[in-house]
């Protein structure tokens, strides 16, 4: 089971409390884990990353093992941790804004 | 006995605010969906307890909630707007073209027969509406795509339609007004529509009588009088008796006609209601006193309603979709500032207090009368 780490706002818009944990077929991506992340909470769609292009919406980035991973490929294989559930996939929103 | 339900949106949340039909005591909820934007909330005419709410924020984006239970519980509906086709550009702030980008959504009104059936206005704007109780929504791209398009520009707000009026008497009609392009009319249903600002004036284009480019910033009407429209304009109160065919200015002796709001009162089509802002670059009240001004003549002649609105001091906006009327009698007015306060009038005007005093900055405040 893969886990992501949500950022409150995203927590109380899905009504879950904590990481959110995911069967994720191999290979593990970004675009794996919200493909399930997003057939698991429909709520979450356009919320992360654009209904049509799938492009990371501006404010949001992702952090796996202590590494930005904002600008990697949706495709690139996540680090092994998070594939093995040992490490979450953080979704953060960007300090921004006043 | 009759209840009252005002659903505030602000910048931080949505409040729900109850009172009964003497409006004098008010029950306070919220805030609903805390730190999000809340730029529109609306109940259904035909089903009161399904209200839609427009919900956002620059980190993710637009969420559309849906209450079935008037207010009490929420739930995530369809947020996916998409437009038909290829959207095509319109003018950018330095008159170059610039593609079409969906923002945000500014104002939802729903179906007055149909509660699965609502329209949202968007930014950058368009028209979109839902029939399955906002789980999807389709574009009626008749109104982006009739050919005035390229000519629209963004207002300092953003290019947004935020007014969108359904008439009673003709379903196939409807009004909506963007900023900074204008007002619009459909006579068949969305499938097409023109622009109606014929004696529009305004001095900050090109050319002031354009057939497209102003910047309206509310439209209203009252239901038994469709025909009638009122405008509140970037600069002057506007007004048209033949369905937005042609306007003529009404500000008369207001102290200034620059402001956002406008509204009509629910029983009586000559008798409505803005509040003058001191300018396009100051967006507070003249001489620091928050006066609503009632015209009882549908505009021209105006009187200042002070009594229990501060009369120093006091430098607070009144955006333009912050302004409902309930259908009790007497009629009550209420508006909500960019304070936070939400000033309520039970008796059309001549006197005023507000429900709460401290909210987050408020975006738009729609009421609901409930038998």
């Amino acid at each position: 089971m893969v886990k992501v780490a949500l950022p409150a706002h995203l927590r109380t818009l899905a009504r879950v409390s904590g990481d959110v944990s995911l069967e994720v077929a191999a290979p593990v991506t970004q675009r794996s884990v919200l493909d399930a992340l997003e057939a698991r909470y429909p709520m979450l769609e356009g919320a992360i990353r654009d209904h049509v292009t799938k492009q990371r919406r501006p404010f949001i980035r992702f952090f796996a093992c202590a590494e930005d991973w904002s600008h990697e490929g949706a495709d690139a294989p996540l680090p092994e941790r998070v594939a093995r559930g040992e490490e979450p996939l953080f979704i953060v929103g960007a300090i921004a804004g006043g | 006995m009759s209840e009252v339900r005002v659903l505030v949106g602000t910048k931080k949340g949505a409040f729900v605010l109850r009172s009964d039909g003497k409006r004098e005591r008010w029950e306070v909820t919220g805030p609903h969906f805390g730190g999000w934007e809340i730029y529109h909330m609306k109940g259904s005419p035909a089903d009161p307890n399904r209200i839609y709410c427009s919900q956002s924020t620059g980190w993710h984006g637009q969420q559309i909630q849906r209450s079935d239970d008037g207010g009490k519980s929420w739930t995530p509906v369809g947020n996916k707007f998409v437009y038909e086709g290829t959207p095509g550009t319109h003018q950018w702030y330095d008159g170059t073209q610039h593609p079409w980008e969906f923002k945000r959504v500014w104002h939802l009104e729903p179906s007055l027969t149909d509660p699965d059936t609502a329209y949202a206005g968007v930014e950058d704007a368009a028209l979109f509406r839902t029939t399955d109780g906002a789980q999807s929504w389709h574009e009626l791209p008749g109104l982006r795509t009739h050919g005035t398009g390229p000519k629209w520009q963004p207002g300092a707000g953003g290019m947004c339609l935020h007014t969108i009026i359904l008439d009673p008497a003709n379903p196939r009609r409807m009004y909506i007004a963007i900023s900074a392009a204008g007002a619009f009319r459909t006579d068949d249903g969305g499938e097409s529509w023109r622009p109606i600002n014929q004696g529009l004036h305004s001095l900050y284009i090109p050319n002031p009588t354009a057939e497209v480019g102003h910047c309206v910033h509310h439209v209203a009407m009252n239901p038994a009088r469709p025909g009638v429209l009122y405008m509140q304009k970037h600069w002057d109160v506007m007004r048209s008796d033949n369905a937005g065919d042609s306007w003529q200015e009404v500000s008369g002796n207001l102290p200034t006609d620059f402001g956002f709001v406008i509204d009509v009162h629910a029983h009586q089509p000559e008798t409505i209601y803005v509040v003058p802002i001191k300018s396009d670059s100051e967006h507070y009240p003249p001489e620091g006193k928050l006066r609503v001004y009632r015209s009882r003549s549908g505009g021209n002649e105006w009187e200042a309603l002070t009594d229990g609105l501060p009369q120093k001091d006091c430098y607070v906006n009144v955006l333009r979709d912050a302004m409902s009327v309930d259908s009790l009698d007497d009629c009550g007015v209420y508006f909500g500032t960019t304070g936070g306060q939400v000033y309520a009038s039970a008796d059309a005007g001549d006197h005023w207090m507000p429900i709460v005093r401290d909210l987050p900055a408020v975006l738009s405040v729609e009421v609901q009368t409930l038998a």
